[in-house]
């Protein structure tokens, strides 16, 4: 099976001065591809931590993270960006889109910071009107942000976490926000994403959430506690 | 270049989504470049001003007036009750023959007399002078001719005059060939004058004269017909005054020679009048590089004082857009988790401030160029809701209203191009703190 991450041996201590915090104290496992995880935890267990390293948006203070083939320890703040922009989805609690944009506009901003910037044609514009379509708002790409609901702003936001193509799309509680005839929508959507093969990892405090997903992995004082999968996914050896 | 349309095109979506803030950011630098271009506009406008009316005395002329003695000089031969004063006859001769770079030179003499023809009568201004005053004060004839060198000979009783005092007197009749009483004498208009603009005073020495009520006559007959002894009649006193010249015009060869004679006219008349200094030297060259001097200190002055107003321009929109990264931190963390580098968020908001700054340069470049017309406005308001009646004739009220701005057409390119400067200076800091925001820190911000 391929993978579509690795995390070796993770740390990262945060230097305050007085005390070094040690967020991550070793954290290893394996993102296969078409996974669906869900990483839970109290706060302070070092969740949101792991899923900024996850994420590209932080470099840890030792350990390794394959994503991509290529080890994101070692590279720098462009790189990082490049790293985010190509390999990895955000779909964020609070949804953060951009309030002066359309629906399509805000699908499109993955777009606007690609390597070497290559122009936004008709093929790329298609593509946003598909996304958008797929997640049931191609009758409001015009809309602002303001005019959308809030399950509506998240599918906005999982379009636009879908526009580069990436090989993992990180879900930092997607569900927090919203009530729950709403939650089970967009977990409607992320299963479907999931089984047209996308890796999902996602960061919750909801057990009923959790369970949804393939594997959990339980965070406690920055080490991984538990791990749990259900056994129909099991891996066959 | 798609590119740099796209940047715009978001740079503006940006700025739309606070029209009012980024209208009043604008502002500023609306006003910081209009007022830069209105003050070089204005300033361009006087010292042409000054400059025409230094060649209007003519580049190669030397004008020597007479000049009444201050008080306390006076007070000392009241005594003998009649002033006298000024130049002399001989002070004419003795340049005329010894300053060879002169080449024209023209005495004159100057009585306010009335002048009548049947019932109509009006004060004027009698010039005695000879044929070359004629060009040498820029005046050109509308009919018949001017006094000539014979006129001066045969002591003839003609006139010329100008065409105010022929419309006041000659309403329906053509003035030449007519008779007209000046004083007590009678002249035969033999010319007209056309209109010219007055000149304005220039410094203390030179007050500024109408030429539209003149009357000129050959001097010498003035000379017999009315002698060098003029008295008036004021306020129940009389003062009598004798002169035998108010000025004499000369013209020299050579504009590089202007003013070595100058400097030797002064000399001549100084031996001449030992006791007082009853004359003036006016060398409009001199003036003129006088006038230049004072417009480059006046660009200076009012030039710093816009670019002052434009700096404050650009405060206002660093002060915007640092309240703006603040309040977008939010975004900003967005766009860096979805992939934007710290160079991409630097070009955005340097963008947003170029967008502002640039249309507010160009909107400041528009009224700058409505200055003439907004001048207008000023000099007609002045005209009837601030300025009396009588301080609109006086030299004040005619500098002001006869100023006309002259659109300095380098100060657009240049005020524009300050504007941006400006826009991306003031940008420059808020743009680099905006990408050096911790994404993780940026995301968390509320």
């Amino acid at each position: 099976m391929r993978l579509a991450a690795q995390v070796v041996d993770l740390t990262k201590f945060y230097d305050l001065g007085s005390v070094v915090v040690k967020a991550l104290r070793g954290v290893s496992t394996d993102f296969p591809e078409g996974d669906f995880v869900a990483i839970m935890g109290s706060s302070g267990s070092g969740k949101s931590t792991l899923l900024n390293l996850l994420g590209a948006l932080d470099r840890p203070t030792s350990g390794q993270y394959i994503l991509g083939g290529r080890d994101v320890s070692t590279l720098d703040d462009d790189e990082l960006s490049a790293m985010r922009n190509d390999m990895i989805g955000f779909i964020f609690q609070s949804f953060n889109l951009i309030a002066q944009y359309t629906v399509l506009e805000n699908i499109e901003v993955p777009l606007l910071y690609r390597t070497g910037y290559p122009p936004i044609g008709r093929v790329e514009r298609e593509w946003c009107v598909e996304l958008a379509n797929m997640v049931g708002l191609g009758d409001r790409m015009d809309h602002r942000p303001f005019q959308l609901s809030g399950g509506q702003q998240q599918r906005v936001s999982i379009a636009r976490a879908l526009v580069n193509d990436p090989q993992i799309i990180l879900a930092d509680e997607p569900t927090g926000n919203l009530d729950s005839a709403t939650e089970a929508e967009i977990m409607d959507i992320l299963h479907n994403l999931n089984a047209q093969g996308r890796t999902i990892i996602m960061v919750t405090h909801e057990p009923g959430i959790a369970r949804q997903t393939k594997r959990q992995i339980m965070m406690k004082d920055g080490l991984i506690e538990s791990e749990s999968i259900l056994e129909q996914y099991l891996p066959t050896r | 270049m798609t590119r740099i349309i796209r940047i715009v095109r978001l740079a503006l979506k940006s700025l739309l989504l606070h029209k009012l803030r980024s209208g009043l950011t604008m502002l500023g630098i609306v006003f910081g470049v209009f007022s830069v271009i209105a003050m070089l506009a204005i300033g361009e406008g006087a010292s042409a001003q000054a400059q025409r009316q230094v060649l209007e005395l003519g580049a190669t002329n030397v004008i020597v007036r007479s000049v009444k003695p201050p008080n306390e000089v006076a007070q000392s031969s009241a005594n003998s009750r009649v002033l006298q004063y000024g130049l002399l006859r001989s002070d004419f001769k003795i340049l005329t023959k010894t300053l060879p770079t002169i080449t024209n030179a023209v005495p004159i003499r100057e009585i306010n007399r009335e002048v009548r023809y049947l019932k109509d009568a009006m004060n004027a201004r009698v010039v005695g002078c000879t044929a070359d005053y004629l060009d040498m004060n820029h005046l050109h004839l509308t009919q018949g001719r001017f006094l000539t060198g014979s006129d001066q000979e045969k002591l003839l009783n003609v006139a010329v005059i100008a065409n105010e005092v022929a419309n006041n007197l000659f309403r329906y009749e053509d003035p030449v060939g007519k008779s007209v009483r000046i004083g007590s004498m009678y002249y035969t208009v033999v010319g007209v004058t056309k209109d010219r603009t007055a000149s304005a005073a220039i410094g203390g020495s030179l007050s500024g004269q109408d030429y539209n009520k003149d009357v000129y006559v050959p001097i010498k007959t003035l000379q017999v017909r009315e002698g060098d002894l003029d008295i008036k009649n004021q306020a129940g006193s009389m003062t009598a005054e004798h002169i035998e010249l108010n000025q004499i015009t000369l013209r020299v060869n050579d504009k590089d020679a202007v003013l070595s004679t100058a400097e030797a006219i002064r000399e001549t008349l100084e031996q001449s009048h030992p006791r007082t200094k009853d004359y003036a030297v006016v060398v409009p060259l001199e003036l003129l590089k006088q006038a230049e001097q004072i417009r480059m200190i006046f660009n200076v002055v009012l030039g710093s004082i816009a670019a002052i107003s434009l700096v404050v321009g650009g405060i206002g929109i660093m002060n915007i857009m640092l309240a703006t990264v603040t309040e977008r931190t939010r975004e900003i963390g967005v766009r860096r988790a979805l992939g934007a580098r710290q160079r991409d968020i630097i070009e955005q908001f340097l963008t947003e401030t170029i967008v502002l700054a640039g249309s507010g340069g160009l909107i400041g470049v528009v009224f700058g160029l409505l200055t003439p017309v907004t001048f207008l406005g000023i000099q007609w308001f002045v005209q009837n809701f601030v300025m009396e009646g009588n301080t609109v004739g006086s030299d004040v009220g005619r500098m002001f209203f006869d100023l006309q701005p002259q659109i300095a057409f380098w100060s657009l390119p240049v005020a524009f191009g300050i504007s941006v400067t400006i826009g991306i200076i003031s940008g420059i800091y808020p743009a680099i703190s905006a990408a050096k925001l911790d994404p993780i820190e940026a995301l968390r911000h509320e």
